[in-house]
């Protein structure tokens, strides 16, 4: 009873709250406008299915010491979702608040407009989570990868990839002029950057020289960690040092650089 | 808060951005209770002083204070009290008019009704509607709804009816008057001379950063010129003497087939009846009473925009 009275609960209790009235609304705008949740949850989902379904992806393979191909991508889709939302989802509309005026008219209210940002960050954050809830049941359930091994790392693992991802993102809500410029920013970013996190050529593939790359790349670091707690044992350190230090810089960096106006 | 003191004192104020002087020691102070606007031409100085005084830029020199408030020391008590309307749209296309309202809503600590404000601004009827869908008109109410949603004790109004058609103008100029009947203090930017005229108990008219001159409205427009104008046609020739000669008469001009008057007191009745008595009728009378355009024309040698070229 009480988990159905909770999603019902939640609207009355934010509107009593400006806070709360302003996730309410960023709610409502990533529902009317999709891009989000089609490239967060929609295309991950879908590609989870797909690869689910073909023999290839779901042969034994020795040379990956007995796991399917199917197994290695669920990490790089978990990573997928939380890039489309990091570097896409959330700065697309924070620079669209910026272009239109709407933090500037908030900066003359008793509200601040660092709340719009933290709102878009609660919305993005529980897309991600929603996400990845289904890419890991799905793909545990229904299409055989095993059950995670270490379920703290991976907690850890996710966790720490979204500290290192967000902070991207915001930079590029704080470099773009406008929200073309930031969808632009973010598109030009992804691709690249998901091509070392393994989603053309997973990373037990790569030959040497990439897979260096790839250590050193947020998105390549946050599949090495969430796949090792997956498929072997708590995490290495130096992926999640690497996560841990984008966080840092890019949080930094979008601090210093963020512009209200 | 401070009784019958001013609602907004602002001295030698002062903002450059680089080389540009944009505001250059200007000083006024504003009664609680009263309209008070800033009125000159684009890029005079207008919106900056305002952005100044609502905390959004930080001044180079001098000091505001809002009902004893500093904008920057005090921002979080100024902005419950001090209502805003920026020029800019500023609100999400998919945001539905009633969800707009009732965020801003939930800012502030005593809100208005937001039935009743909406229903004065004519927009009780679409709550439901999108951001996007609304007429250039309508956002303009809905914005001009957000600065009054918080009960602020001081409004600040920029080009409020811009953009607006003459009876929306009209509609939003009755609205402001009754804002004002519930004591809320309004500082009004514009460049409608109409506008001004019309609302304002006391202007400043800005030029290049300056207040040129800060008085009623009325005043002004009587200091531009030595006195009143009257023009007309008559129905026969006349010698000028017999006009000249009244004391309420200055001057005696001939524009085509039109006669104009310059003088003081009471002209107009003095020059028709000293016409009548000489057995000339006045056609087409015409008061041609100065205006604040006409102030400003004589005090900074420019013109303002004109209203018909803003539509």
């Amino acid at each position: 009873m009480s988990s159905f009275a909770l999603p019902l609960a939640l609207p009355i209790l934010a509107r009593r709250t400006a806070f709360g009235n302003i996730v309410l609304n960023e709610v409502r705008l990533t529902w009317r406008r999709p891009v989000g949740l089609i490239g967060g949850i929609g295309i991950p989902v879908l590609l989870l299915v797909v690869f689910g379904e073909l023999p290839s992806f779901q042969r034994h393979m020795a040379s990956l010491g007995g796991l399917t191909t199917f197994d290695l991508y669920v990490p790089i889709l978990v990573v997928f979702s939380l890039a489309m939302l990091a570097l896409l989802g959330l700065p697309i509309p924070l620079a669209s608040y910026r272009e239109l005026g709407v933090l500037r008219r908030l900066s003359t209210t008793p509200v601040p407009p660092s709340w719009v940002l933290a709102a878009q960050g609660v919305v993005q954050l529980c897309v991600a989570l929603t996400s990845l809830i289904v890419i890991f049941v799905a793909g545990v359930a229904a299409f055989g990868a095993p059950a995670p091994k270490n379920a703290g790392g991976l907690v850890l693992s996710v966790a720490l990839a979204i500290a290192g991802l967000f902070p991207i993102g915001l930079m590029i809500a704080a470099m773009a002029r406008t929200a073309n410029g930031a969808s632009v920013i973010g598109r030009l970013g992804f691709f690249p950057l998901m091509f070392f996190a393994g989603l053309w050529l997973p990373r037990a593939m790569m030959p040497g020289v990439l897979l260096d790359i790839s250590n050193y790349t947020p998105l390549g670091a946050a599949v090495e960690a969430i796949q090792d707690s997956m498929l072997q044992g708590f995490p290495p350190a130096a992926p999640l040092l690497m996560l841990a230090g984008y966080a840092v810089v890019f949080g930094f960096l979008a601090r210093r650089f963020f512009r209200w106006e | 808060m401070n009784g019958s003191g001013s609602a907004v004192e602002i001295a030698h104020l002062r903002k450059t951005y680089g080389p540009v002087t944009a505001v250059d020691d200007v000083s006024f102070s504003v009664a609680e209770g009263e309209i008070f606007g800033i009125l000159g031409p684009n890029g005079a100085g207008k919106t900056t002083t305002v952005e100044c005084a609502i905390g959004l830029r930080s001044p180079d020199s001098g000091t505001i204070r809002l009902l004893g408030l500093d904008p920057h020391g005090d921002r979080d008590e100024i902005h419950e009290v001090v209502g805003v309307q920026l020029q800019a749209n500023a609100l999400p296309a998919k945001l539905r008019v009633g969800e707009i309202l009732d965020m801003y809503r939930s800012f502030y600590r005593e809100p208005t009704d937001v039935s009743e404000l909406i229903e004065v601004l004519g927009l009780g009827g679409k709550r439901a509607d999108y951001y996007r869908s609304l007429s250039g008109g309508q956002r303009q109410r809905l914005s001009v709804a957000l600065a009054l949603i918080g009960r602020p004790k001081i409004a600040v109004l920029d080009e409020m009816t811009t953009g607006l058609d003459p009876q929306a103008r009209r509609d939003a100029w009755e609205l402001i008057e009754g804002v004002r009947a519930r004591g809320v203090t309004i500082l009004l930017v514009t460049h409608f001379m109409e506008e001004a005229e019309r609302l304002c108990d006391r202007v400043a008219l800005i030029d290049n950063g300056r207040i040129v001159a800060l008085d009623a409205p009325a005043s002004l427009a009587t200091r531009a010129r030595d006195g009143k104008g009257v023009r007309f046609r008559p129905s026969a020739p006349f010698d000028d003497r017999l006009l000249t000669e009244l004391p309420e008469v200055t001057r005696v001009e001939h524009g085509g087939p039109d006669v104009i008057v310059t003088g003081t007191g009471e002209l107009v009745n003095a020059v028709i009846l000293t016409l009548a008595v000489a057995g000339v009728t006045a056609h087409d009378v015409q008061l041609d009473s100065s205006s604040l355009e006409d102030a400003f024309v004589k005090l900074t040698g420019r013109h303002l925009h004109k209203e018909g070229a803003m539509a």
